[in-house]
């Protein structure tokens, strides 16, 4: 099988710009990205940097992206690849910006890892030092991580997120949240309220997830980080740590409007989630006004079904509204 | 050919013209609409972070509406196919939680049987259509470069869409650019189409929005779209209404017209203006 792949190259040591450079290689049916780059150095161009380790999925080194799509090298079959994208491959580190790349596919990872470090990724709990016994809990318990456990912070899911692309820095992401998840959800762990806490703020936390499903699409262990971060949502109003901030009123606002209408009332619940606040939205509102886009409170139309969703509501909702 | 069209809160209200314009293009294509009036908000992708059981019992009963009329339920919105798609796919794999929801819905007279199909209009005219049919009814060219902007939720996560949209690799996908083409338009390759215009943290993090917004815009632009199409209404809220403010926030002036998939289909059929609703956006054609 004949593949072109397409290699980002950049030394900023000697670089103004990254180039690309183009290996035609004759490949294997069984081999992966990962051989075609060992190939491409080790018998054609040793300069190549890019990171490499266990070669079988686990250790997350050897992630790169592959036209567009953040994936592990070692995991990813070339014949998939060619059926998913065509027989040019393009090949790039997991971030392009220009301060990240140390050198070609090389990128440094700080920022992920910070983030990983100040969720504490890790058991909180007061335990025997010398244990007689393993400290088992019963597989329905293990069940409650979702797989969370299976995370191996290759970070293909925080290079993906848009909302870390979109500048948001200071957000955890969704590697760092999937591991919060991981412990929230053990019963051992006597960290959950701290940590929930953590993640309860906007700009950093859970609430700056753009809800893009990048993650979900990328993560080669099936983690779902996104599911993790709505779950965490739900840990947060069911704990009770929930502060009131423009984003917890909305997502609290959309049972409010609901049970008042079946559907949303779009402006009620801007004002409703923004309070007084709402006045930023004074000049988009005007220019919606005047091309009919948006609706008086008399004009609100209403679902047809209205008492079944408020009778639905009352019997399904899983806690109470604060207010 | 037959649709129980699920609206979507946006279509009723900031985005008049979405339905409007599909109702029009239906027309055309031969398709008769059944507009679930009972159907309750999908609850958006925010309703699930306070209650995720209440949002699933909701939508679950919204799929029950379309499985009454033995018919496939039909969305115009991404965000609302995900979250009934994706409560579709939990209902039919999961029995013990398909039992726990049917519980619920018994009390009002519902019962989840996953007969129905759930499908973004977009792909639901490809699937039940298709393209040599469509292009039948071309009547005025676009002879314009217009760039798709598939939104997130329509293609992402695969595993939920596969198959309902037809096998769309998210990466690459090409059902808006094959409307494009049969439309006698051309599509606009460009790397932001496939990325997140940031509708979902407008209101908390509305600096974030406006990049994303603006990154989007911007793209298509330098690629020399005349106009962007997206299936998506909250990417349109974001694209047109928030235009401005994104592209001032990047010291830009740009004036890219927006336009809901079934308005593009609707020109191409030679529809006029006023009856796709082309009067109701900000950035005018």
């Amino acid at each position: 099988m004949e593949v072109t792949f397409k290699v980002y190259r950049f030394n900023p040591e000697f670089d103004d710009k990254p180039h690309y450079d183009e290996y035609k290689l004759e490949m294997g049916e069984d081999s992966v990205i990962l051989d075609a780059l060992n190939k491409i150095k080790w018998e054609i161009d040793g300069s190549l940097s890019y990171r490499r380790s266990c070669r079988h999925g686990i250790c997350g080194s050897c992630a790169i992206k592959l036209n567009g799509k953040n994936v592990l090298a070692c995991k990813t079959p070339i014949k998939e690849a060619v059926e998913q994208f065509g027989n040019v491959l393009i090949v790039e580190p997991l971030s392009k910006k220009k301060e990240k790349v140390i050198k070609d596919l090389v990128i440094d990872k700080k920022d992920f890892w910070d983030k990983n470090a100040k969720v504490k990724p890790y058991l909180i709990a007061e335990i025997d030092e010398h244990p007689t016994s393993e400290n088992l809990i019963p597989p329905k318990l293990v069940e409650l991580l979702e797989d969370a456990d299976y995370c191996i912070a290759c970070g293909c899911c925080y290079y993906t997120c848009e909302t870390i692309r979109g500048g948001d820095t200071e957000f955890l992401g969704p590697q760092a949240l999937a591991k919060t998840y991981r412990f929230t959800a053990d019963v051992r762990d006597e960290a959950k309220k701290e940590r929930l806490e953590l993640v309860n703020e906007l700009g950093i936390g859970v609430w700056d997830c753009v809800k893009c499903q990048g993650c979900i699409e990328v993560c080669p262990k099936g983690v779902d980080p996104f599911t993790k971060i709505t779950h965490l949502h739900n840990q947060i109003f069911e704990e009770g740590v929930a502060k009131k901030n423009v984003a917890t009123k909305h997502a609290e606002g959309f049972v409010h409007s609901i049970k008042k209408h079946g559907i949303l009332d779009e402006g009620m619940l801007v004002l409703y989630s923004e309070g007084v606040n709402v006045v930023r939205h004074l000049p988009e509102a005007i220019a919606m006004f005047a091309k009919g886009k948006i609706k008086l409170p008399w004009q609100m139309p209403k679902s047809k079904g209205l008492d079944e969703i408020q009778k639905l509501i009352e019997i399904s909702q899983t806690h109470e509204l604060k207010d | 050919m037959k649709y129980a069209l699920y609206t979507g809160c946006t279509a009723k209200e900031s985005t008049p013209e979405l339905l409007k314009s599909t109702l029009e293009v239906a027309k055309v294509l031969g398709i008769e609409i059944e507009i679930l009036e009972e159907a309750s908000c999908c609850g958006a992708s925010h309703l699930q972070d306070f209650d995720e059981f209440l949002a699933y019992v909701l939508n679950a009963r919204n799929i029950c509406l379309a499985e009454k009329r033995g018919l496939k339920l039909v969305t115009l919105c991404n965000t609302c196919q995900l979250m009934l798609e994706n409560t579709k796919r939990k209902l039919d794999s999961d029995e013990e939680f398909r039992e726990k929801v049917n519980e619920k819905l018994k009390e009002v007279g519902y019962e989840y049987k996953g007969t129905s199909k759930v499908q973004h209009f977009l792909y639901a005219i490809l699937e039940d259509i298709g393209l040599e049919e469509i292009s039948k009814h071309v009547k005025k060219p676009l002879n314009s470069k217009v760039a798709p902007f598939y939104g997130c939720h329509i293609i992402r996560p695969s595993k939920t869409h596969d198959g309902d949209n037809l096998n769309e690799n998210p990466y690459k996908p090409d059902a808006i650019e094959s409307l494009i083409k049969v439309l006698l338009g051309v599509p606009v390759d460009y790397e932001s189409k496939i990325k997140c215009c940031g509708f979902h943290v407008d209101l908390q993090n509305t600096e974030l929005s406006e990049n994303l917004t603006a990154n989007a815009l911007l793209d298509a632009n330098e690629n020399g779209a005349e106009m962007i199409v997206t299936p998506c209404p909250l990417c349109h809220l974001n694209l047109d209404v928030k235009q401005k403010a994104a592209a001032k926030k990047v010291n830009k002036n740009l004036k890219m017209p927006v336009l809901h998939l079934p308005q593009l289909l609707g020109l191409a059929f030679g529809i006029d203006k006023e009856k796709l609703g082309l009067n109701h956006h900000i950035i005018p054609l």
